[in-house]
Protein backbone atom coordinates (compact mmCIF):
# COMPACT_ATOMS: atom_id res chain seq x y z
CA UNK A 1 0.00 0.00 0.00
CA UNK A 2 1.50 3.28 -1.14
CA UNK A 3 1.73 6.23 1.24
CA UNK A 4 -0.21 9.38 0.36
CA UNK A 5 1.57 12.71 0.71
CA UNK A 6 0.14 15.58 2.79
CA UNK A 7 -1.24 16.95 -0.52
CA UNK A 8 -3.11 13.80 -1.51
CA UNK A 9 -6.60 15.33 -1.27
CA UNK A 10 -5.45 18.30 -3.36
CA UNK A 11 -4.19 15.96 -6.10
CA UNK A 12 -7.45 14.00 -6.06
CA UNK A 13 -9.52 17.16 -6.33
CA UNK A 14 -7.41 18.24 -9.32
CA UNK A 15 -8.14 14.92 -11.04
CA UNK A 16 -4.51 13.78 -11.02
CA UNK A 17 -3.50 10.42 -12.43
CA UNK A 18 -1.74 8.86 -9.46
CA UNK A 19 1.11 6.39 -9.56
CA UNK A 20 3.16 4.40 -7.11
CA UNK A 21 6.67 5.78 -6.86
CA UNK A 22 9.12 4.39 -4.29
CA UNK A 23 6.24 3.41 -2.03
CA UNK A 24 4.47 6.76 -2.34
CA UNK A 25 1.22 7.55 -4.10
CA UNK A 26 2.30 10.46 -6.29
CA UNK A 27 0.70 12.59 -9.01
CA UNK A 28 1.97 11.37 -12.38
CA UNK A 29 0.15 14.10 -14.30
CA UNK A 30 -2.87 16.33 -13.86
CA UNK A 31 -3.79 16.64 -17.54
CA UNK A 32 -1.39 16.61 -20.46
CA UNK A 33 2.17 15.93 -19.23
CA UNK A 34 3.57 17.66 -22.32
CA UNK A 35 1.62 20.80 -21.45
CA UNK A 36 2.96 20.63 -17.88
CA UNK A 37 6.50 20.27 -19.23
CA UNK A 38 6.07 23.25 -21.54
CA UNK A 39 4.58 25.35 -18.73
CA UNK A 40 7.74 24.79 -16.65
CA UNK A 41 9.94 25.78 -19.60
CA UNK A 42 7.94 28.92 -20.42
CA UNK A 43 6.14 30.00 -17.21
CA UNK A 44 6.11 27.86 -14.06
CA UNK A 45 5.01 24.55 -12.58
CA UNK A 46 4.18 23.51 -9.01
CA UNK A 47 5.38 20.09 -7.86
CA UNK A 48 4.64 18.05 -4.75
CA UNK A 49 7.95 16.43 -3.79
CA UNK A 50 6.94 15.38 -0.30
CA UNK A 51 8.24 11.87 -0.97
CA UNK A 52 11.81 13.15 -0.71
CA UNK A 53 13.75 12.57 2.52
CA UNK A 54 15.02 15.26 4.89
CA UNK A 55 17.70 14.19 7.36
CA UNK A 56 19.13 16.68 9.83
CA UNK A 57 22.71 16.30 11.00
CA UNK A 58 23.54 18.55 13.96
CA UNK A 59 26.25 19.08 16.52
CA UNK A 60 29.85 20.27 16.77
CA UNK A 61 30.95 17.24 14.72
CA UNK A 62 28.27 17.54 12.03
CA UNK A 63 30.61 18.86 9.33
CA UNK A 64 33.22 16.21 10.10
CA UNK A 65 30.55 13.50 10.05
CA UNK A 66 29.33 14.54 6.59
CA UNK A 67 32.87 14.91 5.28
CA UNK A 68 33.50 11.29 6.29
CA UNK A 69 30.10 9.95 5.20
CA UNK A 70 29.81 11.73 1.82
CA UNK A 71 32.18 12.35 -1.10
CA UNK A 72 31.82 16.16 -1.05
CA UNK A 73 33.59 18.82 0.99
CA UNK A 74 30.72 19.89 3.22
CA UNK A 75 32.97 21.40 5.90
CA UNK A 76 33.89 24.08 3.36
CA UNK A 77 30.25 24.96 2.69
CA UNK A 78 29.16 28.38 3.99
CA UNK A 79 25.98 28.49 6.11
CA UNK A 80 23.08 29.32 3.80
CA UNK A 81 24.64 27.49 0.87
CA UNK A 82 23.72 24.14 -0.66
CA UNK A 83 25.75 21.54 -2.53
CA UNK A 84 25.02 18.60 -4.80
CA UNK A 85 26.90 15.56 -3.54
CA UNK A 86 26.75 11.79 -3.20
CA UNK A 87 27.00 9.02 -0.65
CA UNK A 88 29.10 6.09 -1.85
CA UNK A 89 29.82 2.60 -0.57
CA UNK A 90 33.35 1.54 0.37
CA UNK A 91 33.64 0.03 -3.15
CA UNK A 92 32.79 3.40 -4.72
CA UNK A 93 29.27 2.45 -5.81
CA UNK A 94 26.68 5.21 -5.39
CA UNK A 95 24.27 4.85 -2.45
CA UNK A 96 22.37 8.04 -3.32
CA UNK A 97 22.78 11.48 -4.79
CA UNK A 98 21.94 14.28 -2.39
CA UNK A 99 21.59 17.99 -1.88
CA UNK A 100 23.09 19.11 1.42
CA UNK A 101 21.99 22.46 2.85
CA UNK A 102 24.13 24.04 5.55
CA UNK A 103 21.59 25.69 7.80
CA UNK A 104 24.11 26.85 10.44
CA UNK A 105 27.72 26.17 11.46
CA UNK A 106 26.63 23.02 13.29
CA UNK A 107 23.45 22.10 11.41
CA UNK A 108 22.95 20.54 7.99
CA UNK A 109 19.93 19.17 6.18
CA UNK A 110 20.49 16.30 3.77
CA UNK A 111 17.83 15.96 1.08
CA UNK A 112 17.77 12.36 -0.19
CA UNK A 113 15.75 10.43 -2.76
CA UNK A 114 12.47 8.80 -1.74
CA UNK A 115 13.73 5.31 -2.57
CA UNK A 116 16.92 5.74 -0.57
CA UNK A 117 16.46 8.00 2.44
CA UNK A 118 15.91 5.25 5.04
CA UNK A 119 19.23 3.70 3.97
CA UNK A 120 20.93 7.11 3.83
CA UNK A 121 19.74 7.88 7.37
CA UNK A 122 21.03 4.50 8.63
CA UNK A 123 24.38 4.96 6.90
CA UNK A 124 24.76 8.52 8.20
CA UNK A 125 24.03 7.30 11.72
CA UNK A 126 26.54 4.49 11.38
CA UNK A 127 29.23 6.61 9.74
CA UNK A 128 28.81 9.40 12.35
CA UNK A 129 28.86 7.13 15.39
CA UNK A 130 32.37 8.13 16.54
CA UNK A 131 31.77 11.82 15.94
CA UNK A 132 29.92 14.44 17.96
CA UNK A 133 26.89 14.65 15.68
CA UNK A 134 23.23 13.65 15.85
CA UNK A 135 21.50 12.23 12.78
CA UNK A 136 17.73 12.75 12.77
CA UNK A 137 15.52 11.55 9.92
CA UNK A 138 12.71 14.14 9.90
CA UNK A 139 11.27 13.11 6.53
CA UNK A 140 7.84 12.33 7.95
CA UNK A 141 7.41 15.83 9.37
CA UNK A 142 8.26 17.62 6.11
CA UNK A 143 6.42 18.46 2.95
CA UNK A 144 8.38 19.74 -0.05
CA UNK A 145 6.85 21.93 -2.73
CA UNK A 146 8.83 23.08 -5.75
CA UNK A 147 8.04 26.07 -7.94
CA UNK A 148 10.06 25.73 -11.14
CA UNK A 149 10.20 27.82 -14.27
CA UNK A 150 11.18 31.31 -15.45
CA UNK A 151 8.26 33.00 -13.62
CA UNK A 152 9.05 31.32 -10.28
CA UNK A 153 10.62 34.33 -8.61
CA UNK A 154 7.68 36.63 -9.43
CA UNK A 155 5.25 34.06 -8.04
CA UNK A 156 7.07 33.28 -4.78
CA UNK A 157 7.88 36.97 -4.25
CA UNK A 158 4.15 37.71 -3.90
CA UNK A 159 4.07 35.53 -0.79
CA UNK A 160 7.28 36.38 1.04
CA UNK A 161 9.41 39.25 2.28
CA UNK A 162 12.56 37.21 1.73
CA UNK A 163 15.10 38.82 -0.60
CA UNK A 164 14.68 36.37 -3.47
CA UNK A 165 16.58 38.52 -5.96
CA UNK A 166 19.73 38.00 -3.90
CA UNK A 167 19.03 34.34 -3.16
CA UNK A 168 21.53 32.72 -5.52
CA UNK A 169 21.35 29.31 -7.18
CA UNK A 170 22.17 26.60 -4.63
CA UNK A 171 21.45 28.68 -1.58
CA UNK A 172 18.77 28.13 1.05
CA UNK A 173 17.56 30.35 3.86
CA UNK A 174 14.84 30.08 6.49
CA UNK A 175 11.92 32.44 5.91
CA UNK A 176 8.17 32.76 5.72
CA UNK A 177 6.09 32.05 2.61
CA UNK A 178 2.33 32.59 2.71
CA UNK A 179 2.57 32.90 6.48
CA UNK A 180 4.20 29.50 6.75
CA UNK A 181 7.70 28.88 8.06
CA UNK A 182 9.84 27.49 5.24
CA UNK A 183 13.36 26.72 4.19
CA UNK A 184 13.46 28.65 0.90
CA UNK A 185 16.00 27.02 -1.39
CA UNK A 186 16.94 28.06 -4.90
CA UNK A 187 17.39 24.53 -6.16
CA UNK A 188 15.57 22.21 -8.50
CA UNK A 189 15.58 19.31 -10.89
CA UNK A 190 14.16 20.76 -14.09
CA UNK A 191 16.93 22.81 -15.69
CA UNK A 192 14.98 26.00 -14.95
CA UNK A 193 15.23 28.66 -12.28
CA UNK A 194 13.06 27.87 -9.31
CA UNK A 195 12.56 27.30 -5.62
CA UNK A 196 12.16 24.32 -3.36
CA UNK A 197 10.15 25.12 -0.24
CA UNK A 198 10.60 22.77 2.70
CA UNK A 199 7.71 23.18 5.14
CA UNK A 200 5.94 21.30 7.92
CA UNK A 201 3.66 18.59 6.57
CA UNK A 202 0.71 20.33 8.23
CA UNK A 203 1.36 23.53 6.25
CA UNK A 204 1.53 21.87 2.84
CA UNK A 205 -2.06 22.53 1.74
CA UNK A 206 -1.97 26.17 2.89
CA UNK A 207 1.21 26.79 0.92
CA UNK A 208 0.00 24.90 -2.17
CA UNK A 209 -3.25 26.89 -2.29
CA UNK A 210 -1.45 30.20 -1.80
CA UNK A 211 1.07 29.41 -4.56
CA UNK A 212 -1.65 28.35 -7.00
CA UNK A 213 -3.53 31.57 -6.37
CA UNK A 214 -0.41 33.76 -6.56
CA UNK A 215 0.72 31.97 -9.72
CA UNK A 216 -2.55 31.96 -11.63
CA UNK A 217 -1.77 35.17 -13.50
CA UNK A 218 1.79 34.00 -14.23
CA UNK A 219 0.70 30.73 -15.84
CA UNK A 220 1.61 28.45 -12.92
CA UNK A 221 0.19 24.94 -13.35
CA UNK A 222 0.45 21.84 -11.15
CA UNK A 223 2.97 19.43 -12.66
CA UNK A 224 3.45 15.73 -12.00
CA UNK A 225 6.28 13.22 -11.95
CA UNK A 226 5.98 12.55 -15.66
CA UNK A 227 6.86 16.15 -16.54
CA UNK A 228 9.53 16.17 -13.82
CA UNK A 229 11.17 13.17 -15.49
CA UNK A 230 11.21 14.66 -19.00
CA UNK A 231 12.40 18.03 -17.63
CA UNK A 232 15.34 16.52 -15.73
CA UNK A 233 16.20 14.26 -18.68
CA UNK A 234 16.37 17.21 -21.07
CA UNK A 235 18.56 18.97 -18.50
CA UNK A 236 20.89 15.94 -18.45
CA UNK A 237 20.34 15.40 -14.73
CA UNK A 238 20.84 11.84 -13.51
CA UNK A 239 18.15 9.86 -11.69
CA UNK A 240 18.96 7.34 -8.97
CA UNK A 241 17.92 3.88 -10.15
CA UNK A 242 18.55 4.85 -13.78
CA UNK A 243 21.87 6.64 -14.34
CA UNK A 244 23.01 6.19 -10.74
CA UNK A 245 23.11 2.79 -9.03
CA UNK A 246 25.23 0.88 -6.53
CA UNK A 247 27.07 -0.62 -9.54
CA UNK A 248 27.96 2.87 -10.83
CA UNK A 249 30.66 5.24 -9.60
CA UNK A 250 30.45 9.04 -9.79
CA UNK A 251 33.16 8.85 -12.48
CA UNK A 252 31.06 6.48 -14.60
CA UNK A 253 28.24 9.03 -14.46
CA UNK A 254 30.56 11.82 -15.60
CA UNK A 255 30.27 13.39 -12.14
CA UNK A 256 33.79 12.75 -10.83
CA UNK A 257 33.95 16.46 -9.92
CA UNK A 258 31.67 15.83 -6.91
CA UNK A 259 34.31 13.54 -5.35
CA UNK A 260 36.58 15.89 -3.40
CA UNK A 261 39.90 14.09 -2.94
CA UNK A 262 41.32 17.48 -1.91
CA UNK A 263 39.33 17.59 1.33
CA UNK A 264 41.11 16.67 4.57
CA UNK A 265 40.72 13.21 6.04
CA UNK A 266 39.34 9.91 4.89
CA UNK A 267 35.84 9.34 3.56
CA UNK A 268 33.86 6.24 2.71
CA UNK A 269 34.77 5.25 -0.84
CA UNK A 270 38.01 7.27 -1.05
CA UNK A 271 40.36 4.29 -1.48
CA UNK A 272 38.19 2.70 -4.17
CA UNK A 273 37.55 5.93 -6.07
CA UNK A 274 41.05 7.48 -5.93
CA UNK A 275 42.54 7.06 -9.39
CA UNK A 276 39.46 5.15 -10.61
CA UNK A 277 38.85 5.36 -14.34
CA UNK A 278 35.28 5.36 -15.59
CA UNK A 279 34.25 1.88 -16.74
CA UNK A 280 31.66 3.28 -19.12
CA UNK A 281 30.59 6.59 -20.56
CA UNK A 282 27.26 8.36 -20.14
CA UNK A 283 26.12 9.82 -23.48
CA UNK A 284 23.14 11.68 -24.83
CA UNK A 285 21.20 10.17 -27.73
CA UNK A 286 18.68 11.91 -29.96
CA UNK A 287 16.59 9.53 -32.02
CA UNK A 288 16.41 10.15 -35.77
CA UNK A 289 12.97 8.55 -35.81
CA UNK A 290 9.96 8.78 -33.56
CA UNK A 291 10.02 5.54 -31.59
CA UNK A 292 10.97 6.05 -27.96
CA UNK A 293 13.97 4.36 -26.32
CA UNK A 294 13.28 3.17 -22.78
CA UNK A 295 15.26 2.24 -19.68
CA UNK A 296 17.06 -1.07 -20.27
CA UNK A 297 16.97 -1.10 -24.08
CA UNK A 298 20.23 -2.21 -25.74
CA UNK A 299 22.43 0.33 -27.54
CA UNK A 300 24.27 -1.01 -30.61
CA UNK A 301 27.18 0.15 -32.78
CA UNK A 302 27.26 0.49 -36.57
CA UNK A 303 27.77 -3.29 -36.88
CA UNK A 304 24.80 -4.05 -34.67
CA UNK A 305 26.94 -5.22 -31.74
CA UNK A 306 25.67 -4.30 -28.29
CA UNK A 307 27.82 -1.50 -26.80
CA UNK A 308 25.63 -0.31 -23.95
CA UNK A 309 22.23 0.25 -22.43
CA UNK A 310 19.67 3.04 -22.23
CA UNK A 311 19.27 4.36 -18.67
CA UNK A 312 16.46 6.87 -19.34
CA UNK A 313 14.48 7.71 -22.46
CA UNK A 314 11.43 9.78 -23.30
CA UNK A 315 9.89 11.93 -25.99
CA UNK A 316 11.40 15.41 -25.58
CA UNK A 317 8.88 18.22 -25.86
CA UNK A 318 11.65 20.83 -26.20
CA UNK A 319 13.57 19.01 -28.95
CA UNK A 320 10.61 17.40 -30.66
CA UNK A 321 12.22 13.99 -30.91
CA UNK A 322 12.78 11.18 -28.42
CA UNK A 323 15.96 11.49 -26.34
CA UNK A 324 17.86 9.14 -24.08
CA UNK A 325 20.82 8.85 -21.78
CA UNK A 326 22.81 5.63 -22.11
CA UNK A 327 25.95 4.02 -20.73
CA UNK A 328 28.20 2.89 -23.56
CA UNK A 329 31.67 1.43 -24.04
CA UNK A 330 31.93 2.35 -27.75
CA UNK A 331 30.32 4.77 -30.18
CA UNK A 332 26.60 4.09 -30.47
CA UNK A 333 24.73 4.05 -33.78
CA UNK A 334 21.26 2.84 -32.83
CA UNK A 335 18.95 1.67 -30.07
CA UNK A 336 17.31 -1.73 -30.28
CA UNK A 337 13.63 -0.92 -29.93
CA UNK A 338 11.72 -4.17 -29.79
CA UNK A 339 14.00 -5.83 -32.35
CA UNK A 340 14.40 -2.89 -34.71
CA UNK A 341 17.67 -0.92 -34.73
CA UNK A 342 16.51 2.71 -34.66
CA UNK A 343 19.33 5.15 -35.57
CA UNK A 344 20.54 7.87 -33.20
CA UNK A 345 22.61 11.04 -33.13
CA UNK A 346 25.09 11.15 -30.25
CA UNK A 347 25.08 14.56 -28.55
CA UNK A 348 26.74 16.30 -25.62
CA UNK A 349 24.72 16.57 -22.43
CA UNK A 350 22.59 18.38 -21.48
CA UNK A 351 20.03 18.25 -24.28
CA UNK A 352 18.54 21.52 -23.08
CA UNK A 353 20.12 24.54 -21.44
CA UNK A 354 18.03 27.51 -20.38
CA UNK A 355 18.86 30.96 -21.67
CA UNK A 356 20.29 33.10 -18.89
CA UNK B 1 -16.07 8.93 -16.62
CA UNK B 2 -14.62 8.59 -20.09
CA UNK B 3 -16.89 8.85 -23.10
CA UNK B 4 -18.08 5.46 -24.42
CA UNK B 5 -20.37 5.96 -27.44
CA UNK B 6 -23.28 3.50 -27.53
CA UNK B 7 -23.10 2.83 -31.26
CA UNK B 8 -19.56 1.41 -31.20
CA UNK B 9 -18.25 -2.06 -30.38
CA UNK B 10 -15.26 -2.55 -28.06
CA UNK B 11 -12.49 -4.99 -27.17
CA UNK B 12 -10.88 -5.92 -23.87
CA UNK B 13 -7.70 -4.29 -25.24
CA UNK B 14 -9.50 -0.92 -25.18
CA UNK B 15 -10.11 -0.55 -28.88
CA UNK B 16 -13.31 0.56 -30.53
CA UNK B 17 -14.75 -0.75 -33.77
CA UNK B 18 -17.23 1.23 -35.88
CA UNK B 19 -19.42 0.05 -38.72
CA UNK B 20 -19.66 -3.53 -37.58
CA UNK B 21 -23.35 -3.65 -38.51
CA UNK B 22 -22.84 -3.33 -42.25
CA UNK B 23 -20.39 -6.22 -42.06
CA UNK B 24 -18.10 -4.92 -44.79
CA UNK B 25 -15.49 -2.41 -43.73
CA UNK B 26 -14.92 -1.34 -40.14
CA UNK B 27 -12.93 1.49 -38.57
CA UNK B 28 -10.71 0.86 -35.55
CA UNK B 29 -9.31 3.18 -32.88
CA UNK B 30 -8.48 3.22 -29.20
CA UNK B 31 -10.97 4.34 -26.57
CA UNK B 32 -10.99 7.61 -24.66
CA UNK B 33 -10.32 5.59 -21.51
CA UNK B 34 -7.21 4.04 -23.07
CA UNK B 35 -5.94 7.40 -24.30
CA UNK B 36 -6.39 8.87 -20.82
CA UNK B 37 -4.53 5.96 -19.25
CA UNK B 38 -1.68 6.27 -21.75
CA UNK B 39 -1.18 10.00 -21.38
CA UNK B 40 0.07 12.08 -24.28
CA UNK B 41 0.40 9.84 -27.34
CA UNK B 42 3.63 10.63 -29.19
CA UNK B 43 3.88 7.88 -31.80
CA UNK B 44 1.44 5.71 -33.70
CA UNK B 45 2.44 2.85 -35.95
CA UNK B 46 -0.65 1.48 -37.71
CA UNK B 47 -0.61 -1.73 -39.77
CA UNK B 48 0.27 -1.55 -43.46
CA UNK B 49 -2.42 -1.00 -46.05
CA UNK B 50 -3.05 -4.26 -47.89
CA UNK B 51 -1.86 -6.48 -45.06
CA UNK B 52 -3.94 -9.40 -43.90
CA UNK B 53 -4.64 -9.47 -40.20
CA UNK B 54 -6.21 -11.99 -37.89
CA UNK B 55 -8.11 -11.39 -34.68
CA UNK B 56 -5.72 -10.94 -31.78
CA UNK B 57 -2.62 -10.21 -33.92
CA UNK B 58 -0.39 -7.39 -32.68
CA UNK B 59 -0.63 -5.16 -35.74
CA UNK B 60 0.76 -1.84 -34.56
CA UNK B 61 1.86 0.34 -31.66
CA UNK B 62 0.64 3.32 -29.72
CA UNK B 63 3.40 4.99 -27.72
CA UNK B 64 3.01 7.62 -25.03
CA UNK B 65 5.40 9.56 -22.82
CA UNK B 66 5.53 6.75 -20.29
CA UNK B 67 4.67 3.55 -22.13
CA UNK B 68 4.10 1.66 -25.35
CA UNK B 69 1.08 -0.53 -26.14
CA UNK B 70 0.45 -2.97 -28.94
CA UNK B 71 -2.60 -2.50 -31.11
CA UNK B 72 -4.39 -5.85 -31.40
CA UNK B 73 -6.56 -6.62 -34.39
CA UNK B 74 -10.17 -6.64 -33.17
CA UNK B 75 -11.33 -8.26 -36.41
CA UNK B 76 -9.71 -10.32 -39.18
CA UNK B 77 -9.47 -9.19 -42.78
CA UNK B 78 -7.52 -6.89 -45.05
CA UNK B 79 -6.33 -3.46 -43.97
CA UNK B 80 -7.80 -1.04 -46.50
CA UNK B 81 -6.76 2.31 -45.05
CA UNK B 82 -4.68 3.87 -42.28
CA UNK B 83 -5.09 7.34 -40.83
CA UNK B 84 -2.02 9.23 -42.01
CA UNK B 85 -3.17 12.33 -40.07
CA UNK B 86 -2.76 10.46 -36.78
CA UNK B 87 0.69 9.25 -37.83
CA UNK B 88 1.69 12.88 -38.44
CA UNK B 89 -0.06 14.16 -35.32
CA UNK B 90 -0.43 11.41 -32.71
CA UNK B 91 -2.05 13.85 -30.25
CA UNK B 92 -5.29 13.34 -32.24
CA UNK B 93 -5.63 10.07 -30.30
CA UNK B 94 -5.93 12.15 -27.11
CA UNK B 95 -7.98 15.04 -28.47
CA UNK B 96 -10.51 13.08 -30.54
CA UNK B 97 -10.15 9.32 -29.97
CA UNK B 98 -13.46 8.39 -31.65
CA UNK B 99 -13.13 10.83 -34.55
CA UNK B 100 -9.96 12.34 -36.03
CA UNK B 101 -7.91 9.90 -33.95
CA UNK B 102 -9.12 6.74 -35.75
CA UNK B 103 -6.26 4.34 -36.60
CA UNK B 104 -7.13 2.03 -39.51
CA UNK B 105 -9.89 0.37 -41.51
CA UNK B 106 -10.35 -3.31 -42.23
CA UNK B 107 -12.43 -5.14 -44.86
CA UNK B 108 -13.80 -7.82 -42.59
CA UNK B 109 -13.39 -11.50 -43.54
CA UNK B 110 -15.76 -13.68 -41.52
CA UNK B 111 -17.77 -12.76 -38.49
CA UNK B 112 -15.94 -10.85 -35.75
CA UNK B 113 -15.90 -12.56 -32.39
CA UNK B 114 -16.04 -11.51 -28.80
CA UNK B 115 -16.63 -7.79 -29.28
CA UNK B 116 -18.14 -5.96 -26.34
CA UNK B 117 -21.12 -3.63 -26.29
CA UNK B 118 -20.76 -0.15 -24.82
CA UNK B 119 -22.45 -1.42 -21.68
CA UNK B 120 -20.08 -4.38 -21.37
CA UNK B 121 -17.06 -2.17 -21.98
CA UNK B 122 -18.25 0.30 -19.35
CA UNK B 123 -18.45 -2.57 -16.87
CA UNK B 124 -14.95 -3.72 -17.87
CA UNK B 125 -13.28 -0.38 -17.19
CA UNK B 126 -15.28 0.19 -14.02
CA UNK B 127 -13.68 -3.00 -12.75
CA UNK B 128 -10.28 -1.67 -13.83
CA UNK B 129 -10.30 1.40 -11.64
Amino acid sequence: MSRPTPLHEVHKSLGATLTDFAGWLMPLRYGSESAEHTAVRTAAGLFDLSHMGEIHVTGPGAAAALDYALVGNLGALEPGRARYTMMCDADGGIVDDLIVYRLAADEFMVCANASNYPRVARELTDRAKDLDAVVDDRSDSYALLAVQGPRSQEIVAKLTDADLANLKYYTGLPGTVAGVGALIARTGYTGEDGFELFVSAGDAVTLWDALMEAGAAEGLVPAGLSARDTLRLEAGMPLYGNELTSATTPMDAGLGRVVRFDKPGDFVGRAALDGAEPGKRLVGLVMKGRRVPRHGFAVVDADGAVVGEVTSGAPSPSIGRPIAMAYVTATPAAVDIRGSHEPVDVVDLPFYRRKK
Amino acid sequence: MSSIPDELSYTKEHEWVAGIDDGLTVTVGITAYASEQLGDVVYVQPPEVGSSIEVGDAVGEVESTKSVSDIYAPVGGEVTAVNSAVVDDPSLVNSDPYGEGWLFQVRVAGAPEDLLTAEEYTALISGDS
